[in-house]
């Protein structure tokens, strides 16, 4: 995949799966599904400060040799989203920031007009906004517009493991995008990182469908390879879709084993 | 002088600094993945030593977890 990189704002991956952190039990599982991701960006958050708290998720991923992607998950208003990405950039020493902006508790869904608001205040203070969005291919094009650096269309609500629930719309926001789109939140197996990578996602950002899995390092290799797959079936071309049979073995020269198929 | 501290009341001395609040957490210094605002505001690590508190602000040190 080394000839196949991935490009956001100034930066070149080989990797086409972002890792979310959230929901491994443990650092030590964290690294190994990072490793068994073959992961080079990964997302982490921030919140208030637990003294109880030993070692740093940033020395784990640092070991690694992971890029952070801070978030500002958690956040409802653009003001507060604005504040922890500030939070971030000086916590992580980095201008990168995966905006999110939520409207709703149970549904985690983001909340438009709020997130607009903040991508523009943000790419006006000189981040690097990638913005959880819904599947509206409108409000991706509003964000493209205001500067962000990528649009990250959710597949279904963040960990409900549904997948992508509308490809329709997901193939506009991706034909009419000119920057990349990485598809956020829905993930629930490989197939379905495959399935976004095949609809002609340029990555895939998948956390609980691995953090939560039986196995999560099982589950990190697998994600890996359905996104490999999902890019290399992409550029290869699915067939069309068609209702009935199309034989794939030649009909003509099929030989004739009774007399009234020699006469006729 | 009153102040609070990710969200309790916390009894500091009169120009206690942000840098003092975060050795009262026991964050150790140069640590990785802490940022602090005051009052909604960002201190950057390089204002921590000389930004004093004020009588009721309200500080917030926020660390690096797992998380998106």
């Amino acid at each position: 995949m080394s000839e196949d990189p991935l490009r956001i704002a100034d930066r070149t991956f080989r990797s086409r799966l972002i890792l979310g952190t959230g929901g491994f039990a443990n650092h030590e599982l964290l690294a190994q599904a990072c490793r068994a991701a073959e992961a080079e960006l990964c997302t982490v958050a921030l919140r208030r400060l637990d003294p109880a708290v030993r070692g740093s998720i940033l020395d784990v991923l640092d070991e690694v040799g992971v890029q952070v992607l801070p978030n500002t998950a958690g956040c409802y208003t653009a003001r507060d989203a604005v504040t922890t990405a500030q939070l971030a950039r000086e916590a992580f020493e980095t201008d990168w920031i995966k905006l999110e902006v939520i409207g709703d508790d149970r549904t985690l869904l983001p909340d438009a007009v709020e997130l607009v608001a903040a991508a523009e205040q943000l790419v006006d203070e000189g981040f690097v906004v990638l913005p959880y969005t819904t599947d509206d291919p409108v409000l991706a094009r509003r964000l493209e517009d205001v500067g962000c650096a990528a649009v990250m269309p959710l597949g279904s609500p963040i960990g409900s493991g549904m997948g992508i629930c509308n490809p329709y719309n997901l193939s506009i926001i991706i034909e009419r995008a000119g920057v990349p789109v990485i598809l956020d939140a829905g993930v629930g197996t490989a197939s379905d990182a495959a399935l976004a990578m095949e609809h002609g996602c340029d990555a895939v950002l998948c956390a609980s469908a691995i953090s939560r899995a039986h196995d999560p390092v099982g589950m990190a290799r697998a994600v890996s390879l359905g996104v490999q797959a999902g890019r290399l079936a992409r550029g290869a071309g699915r067939i069309p879709r068609r209702r009935y049979a199309q034989a794939s073995t030649p009909e003509e020269g099929v030989p004739a084993f009774d007399v009234q198929g020699i006469s006729s | 002088m009153n102040v609070t501290v990710n969200g309790r009341p916390r009894e500091v001395s009169a120009g206690a600094t942000v840098a003092s609040v975060v050795e009262m957490l026991d964050v150790a210094p140069g640590a990785r993945g802490v940022a602090v605002a005051l009052d909604g505001e960002v201190v950057t690590r390089g204002r921590w030593a000389d930004t004093e508190l004020r009588e009721g602000c309200l500080v917030e040190v926020v660390a690096a977890i797992q998380g998106g």
